[in-house]
């Protein structure tokens, strides 16, 4: 059993995308094996009433257990958070979800760049961000935060995104440790923890 | 201490000044969402740091009223979660009709979206008349508008689509007219509605609801509070009574030790077993 010290250093990674967000995610995942150690979060701009299914979608595609987050549910490490529609998620401190109803930003609920910046302030140099294909540029900000905190930033190479603004947006916005295909950036998460 | 930690100091501090100059206790939210909204605040104010934000808060009244709009305001829709409307209508609604009053709590109802909902499918299910509703909020500015029950074109798309998922069964545009580039809703839906301000932080429990609307209002409280709040709704409804929670809202354990049942679990739908 590891302790929470250790559960909390092993850090959060986050993963944001839009139109063509879940094609990515059909390519990135399979390269994360069952043991992934971190805990990842999984955060698709989503039709407000569908999309209820998106976490029996993704277990599908993942050997990680995966888990549909509700207010106050517990970061586990190791796990695969899918965030719920029509909320911002955000993280507490003490290793929890946070959930909340304001304002959409970026026209967007759950937002991005809210996930990534509380990742950023509660996780610091321990987070990393992805962002993948979308036709807007939420989460480009975000990406920002996380590198300003030492975290490791990466986005999915526009060239092979049906919606190239999101990850473009990230490249033009911060110095991004690394750009691939959804393949070479489900490698890219998986060397980090090897 | 790193630069993050600093600024949860900072924030804290923020938080203490408020309560102790205006008696507002802020200090147990939920601290990933109350950061987010005094940050904004902070950016909309232009001032360079919360330190600057909070003298110009402790010395100035009418600054603090608007900061504590942007800090405590809930943002809804009329009925919000379409799904949750369907189960209501078609499993809750029968248990009411067999009550020959109904009284009903709309917690936190801000600028009054869901009590609007409620009160169309109270009417569309015969019920209304029998019906009190009491919506209270922390704000009276969001209470005046809630009364007022204005709202913007734009988000009527959206209503109207709700009430159309959510097993509307008239037309939704008769339950408003349009007003000045937007819509108000029918008098005869708050016909028996009572607007008033109450802090569920604060204040006391009020008796024997039938159902308690408290959806995705809990969220923004800390443990602590939100255990202390949902002790203050237990004690507010009736043996049998109902508490309607958000989506992504869970009673958890706590269900438990305050006598609550799953209703329909899918749906946040507790029952009061007393």
């Amino acid at each position: 059993m590891k302790t929470k010290r250790e559960m909390a250093d092993l850090g959060l990674v986050c993963i944001g995308g839009s139109q063509g967000g879940f094609e990515a995610l059909e390519k990135l995942l399979p390269q994360l094996p069952a043991d992934y150690p971190c805990a990842v979060v999984v955060l698709l701009h989503q039709y407000r009433h569908g999309a209820g299914n998106l976490p029996e979608l993704l277990s599908t595609r993942t050997a990680m257990p995966v888990k549909a987050v509700h207010d106050r549910d517990p970061v586990i490490p190791g796990h695969l958070f899918v965030a719920p529609a029509n909320y911002h998620l955000l993280l507490e401190r003490h290793h929890a979800f946070a959930l909340n109803t304001d304002a959409p930003v970026q026209y967007a609920r759950p937002s991005i760049d809210v996930l990534f910046e509380s990742a950023a302030h509660v996780y610091g140099p321990r987070t990393t961000g992805v962002l993948l294909s979308g036709a807007s540029i939420d989460g480009a900000s975000g990406l920002k935060q996380i590198k300003a905190v030492g975290g490791l930033v990466a986005c999915q190479h526009p060239d092979t995104a049906s919606g190239k603004v999101m990850p473009q947006a990230g490249i033009d916005t911060t110095t991004v440790d690394k750009v691939g295909s959804p393949q070479e950036l489900g490698q890219w998460l998986k060397q980090l923890h090897p | 201490m790193n630069p993050a930690e600093v600024e949860d100091i900072e924030v804290r501090l923020f938080l203490e000044a408020i309560h102790r100059r205006y008696g507002y206790d802020l200090r147990d939210y939920a601290p990933a969402s109350i950061r987010r909204r005094v940050l904004l605040a902070l950016a909309k104010s232009g001032h360079a740091h919360l330190g600057q934000l909070q003298h110009e808060v402790l010395t100035c009244p009418p600054f603090f009223a608007h900061l504590l709009e942007d800090l405590t305001v809930r943002v809804s829709e009329m009925f919000r979660d379409p799904s949750f409307y369907r189960a209501f209508r078609t499993q809750v609604v029968p248990v009411l009709r067999t009550y020959p009053l109904l009284k009903i709590w709309h917690t936190g109802c801000a600028t009054g979206e869901e009590v609007y909902g409620t009160a169309i499918v109270l009417t569309e299910e015969g019920l209304y008349e029998r019906a009190q509703i009491y919506a209270t909020d922390l704000s009276p500015q969001a209470l005046a508008q809630a009364k007022e029950g204005t709202y913007s074109s734009e988000v009527v798309k959206t209503f109207t689509e709700n009430y159309q998922r959510g097993g509307g069964t008239g037309n939704f545009a008769a339950y408003y007219t349009e007003a000045y580039g937007g819509v108000a809703m029918n008098e005869a839906l708050r016909r028996n509605v009572s607007f008033f301000q109450h802090n569920l932080v604060s204040d006391h429990a009020f008796g024997e609801m039938h159902v308690i609307f408290c959806r995705n209002v809990l969220i923004y409280f800390g443990n602590d509070l939100r255990e202390r709040v949902l002790n203050t709704l237990s004690q507010s409804l009736c043996a049998g009574g109902f508490l309607c929670l958000g989506a992504s809202e869970r009673l958890g354990r706590l269900g438990e030790s305050l006598a609550f049942s799953d209703f329909i679990s899918e749906e946040r739908i507790y029952r009061h077993e007393n």
